[in-house]
């Protein structure tokens, strides 16, 4: 299998899909002719052409309504926000009318539609452009929600959100977009969507992760196999269907967890995860459930600040090991 | 005598725009019955007096224009073509209901009619009549999205962002802000420094005129020329309907803002008699018809109201439903 970058592979599946269907559409603040801020969009304006790649004004919460117009008129709408910290000046149009068309008006319409957004922190870049609003997205019904953390996974998710019919948040990584991972050549390779994916086995401890976290989450693990330590990795891919099957079954499994989130921990989708454990498997576990989470506070600017606001490997790998001296 | 209306309209036209806004009249005064027996619940807001906005609109619109609106739509819903007892049935929240039951008065839709939806968030359907009319044009539809608003929603961001969007992008977009001069009870003056509408299109380039939102045939004739004129240039144009709701905000509001001799101004503009009286003096119906039609469209409600009554409640299975496709 070739190797490339998440961005290249994000690309890849774009294209792919735009020359699949021609009803594939996308738009977005700078991502025709500026090719995307983070140069996802890379190349498809002159694929493309102007009526299906379109620049757009600096109005989020219309980018993401256009989105719904044109999904409920027929097309397979693509709305890039520039990062997700900005889909808050849109959440009225993602929350109060994507999120609910379909059910208010009895099932008659679809919306499918693809809103793509980077995010997550570790760049630097400060407050209010450094969130993780994952959770946010996550408790809305009416969405599905994709959060994939490697190459493959990124062409395949975003292929499957753009073919499904339903209204699809995919939160990209920002600090993802350089990693590199092979990638099936198969054009018509994707990914399930709501499956999460073990990817990595091990027999002592579960650690159930997502986006850059599984990253990470993968890395604790070769440090701490060299320990004689067997985590299993379970990869979310996708926060919204959950799967919570898959981590559940590992967790009565090995008996213990780690569950890590980007996002704040308070009212964090981390909670949700353990609660979901806890109810799947109460009997089989023989340690608390661990979180991993980001700090309850706005993201410094300063490096070494910034570092302590967003899960480390080492804090994995030390919150694995206090799963291991529970004994229940 | 010669008909000025006649040289605008057939017969068959112009007793069809007054059916429909008896029609219109009768069904609300008939909800207000129905929200006091309790029968209908939750937010309930009614039209009357502002009929000749959607019928006049209504007619001079191709069939397939899309057509979306806010909260205060059931006679858009119903002039399009709904069943009037399948809405009243959706205010009752029954299965029959035009959305399962789902929806409820503020969320009135049908694709089939090309009627893209009642919106509760003030303002939240600029941006989508924007989507929509950019799919009709990227298909060759032809199909101009007609965006009804009050004149509250024209201090939301989406408002601006959306005239913006729609002139930039070149987009069939028909927009018509039915003025009824109050946000609730916050009158215009007191929430927009500019309180003629109209005049805020020219800001993004768009051609827009105020037109007389009790007279229907006003209305007829300045939705007629807008829409034309919007596909012919596939570009957006904005009509200022100025108009008058005779009832509150809500059932829950009294309407106690507003000066009683206003109210009863704006009443003795009825857009309803008045057009009676001027289809009587031109020879095109006789008092007696007129009479008829009053009698049919009572009997048209009654139903209405007895069909939602006999329907049956949504199954319990119904609330996990039309999340997911």
């Amino acid at each position: 299998m070739p190797e490339m970058t998440y961005r290249d592979a994000l690309n890849l599946a774009l294209k792919e899909e735009m020359r699949r269907d021609p009803t594939v559409v996308t738009w977005g603040e700078d991502v025709a002719l500026y090719e995307g801020s983070f140069k996802v969009t890379r190349g498809l304006l002159a694929e493309f052409g102007e009526e299906r790649v379109k620049d757009t004004p600096i109005s989020e919460n219309t980018i993401i309504g256009v989105a719904i117009g044109a999904a409920m008129g027929g097309l397979r709408p693509i709305a890039e926000l520039m990062t997700v910290n900005f889909a808050l000046l849109a959440m009225d149009q993602l929350i109060n009318h994507m999120t609910k068309i379909r059910y208010m008006f009895g099932g008659q319409v679809n919306l499918p539609m693809v809103v793509r957004a980077p995010g997550g922190g570790g760049s630097q870049l400060a407050a209010q452009h450094s969130q993780s609003l994952e959770t946010f997205f996550m408790h809305a019904p009416g969405m599905h929600v994709l959060v994939p953390a490697t190459p493959a996974d990124a062409r395949g998710l975003l292929k499957s959100a753009i073919r499904d019919n339903n209204p699809v948040m995919f939160l990209e990584h920002e600090l993802l977009y350089n990693s590199k991972g092979e990638v099936p050549e198969d054009p018509e390779f994707t990914v399930p969507l709501g499956k999460a994916e073990v990817k990595r086995e091990g027999k002592d401890v579960t650690i159930v992760a997502y986006s850059r976290m599984t990253v990470l989450a993968l890395a604790a693990a070769d440090t701490l196999a060299k320990e004689g330590i067997f985590c299993e990795v379970v990869d979310l891919r996708s926060l919204a269907p959950l799967d919570t099957e898959t981590f559940v079954v590992s967790a009565r499994k090995t008996g213990r967890a780690v569950v890590v989130e980007e996002c704040w921990r308070t009212a964090g989708l981390g909670g949700h995860l353990a609660s979901l454990i806890y109810e799947g498997c109460f009997d089989s576990l023989r340690a608390p459930v661990r979180r991993v989470s980001g700090l309850d506070v706005p993201m410094p600017y300063s490096r070494k600040l910034e570092r302590l606001c967003i899960p480390q490997e080492e804090d994995i790998v030390a919150a694995v090991k206090e799963t291991l001296k529970a004994q229940y | 005598m010669d008909s000025k209306l006649r040289a605008i309209l057939p017969d068959h036209d112009l007793l069809r725009m007054y059916e429909q806004m008896v029609l219109c009249r009768e069904f609300e005064e008939s909800c207000a019955e129905q929200y006091t027996k309790g029968h209908i619940t939750g937010f309930l807001h009614l039209y009357s007096g502002q009929e000749a906005v959607a019928v006049g609109s209504t007619h001079a619109l191709h069939k397939d224009d899309y057509i979306l609106s806010a909260y205060r739509e059931h006679a858009q819903a119903i002039v399009r073509g709904a069943d009037p007892r399948r809405v009243m049935a959706e205010l009752f929240g029954k299965s029959t209901g035009i959305c399962k039951g789902k929806g409820g008065s503020m969320h009135l839709f049908d694709p089939e009619l090309s009627f893209m939806g009642g919106y509760a968030i003030v303002g939240g359907q600029f941006p989508i009549a924007c989507g929509l009319a950019f799919a009709s044009k990227f298909r060759k539809e032809n199909r101009v999205a007609a965006c009804f608003f009050g004149d509250g929603a024209v201090n939301q961001g989406t408002f601006h962002e959306g005239l913006n969007w729609a002139r930039l992008w070149e987009l069939p977009v028909l927009f018509v802000c039915e003025n009824n001069f109050y946000g609730i009870g916050t009158a215009v003056g007191r929430a927009s420094a500019l309180a003629d509408i109209h005049k805020r299109a020219c800001g993004y380039d768009i051609p827009a005129v105020r037109v007389d939102g009790m007279d229907v045939m006003a209305v007829y004739e300045a939705v007629k020329h807008g829409a034309e004129w919007v596909r012919e240039n596939s570009r957006p144009y904005l009509i200022e309907a100025v108009t008058y709701r005779f009832r509150g905000h809500s059932m829950a509001d009294p309407g106690k803002y507003r000066p009683v001799a206003e109210v009863e101004l704006w009443k003795a503009r009825d857009p309803i008699p008045g057009f009676a009286r001027r289809l009587v003096e031109e020879g095109v119906v006789t008092q007696k018809e007129l009479d008829g039609i009053l009698v049919k469209a009572r009997v048209t409600v009654a139903e209405a109201v007895r069909f939602a009554e006999e329907s049956p409640w949504p199954e319990d299975g119904e609330v996990y439903t039309d999340i997911y496709v």
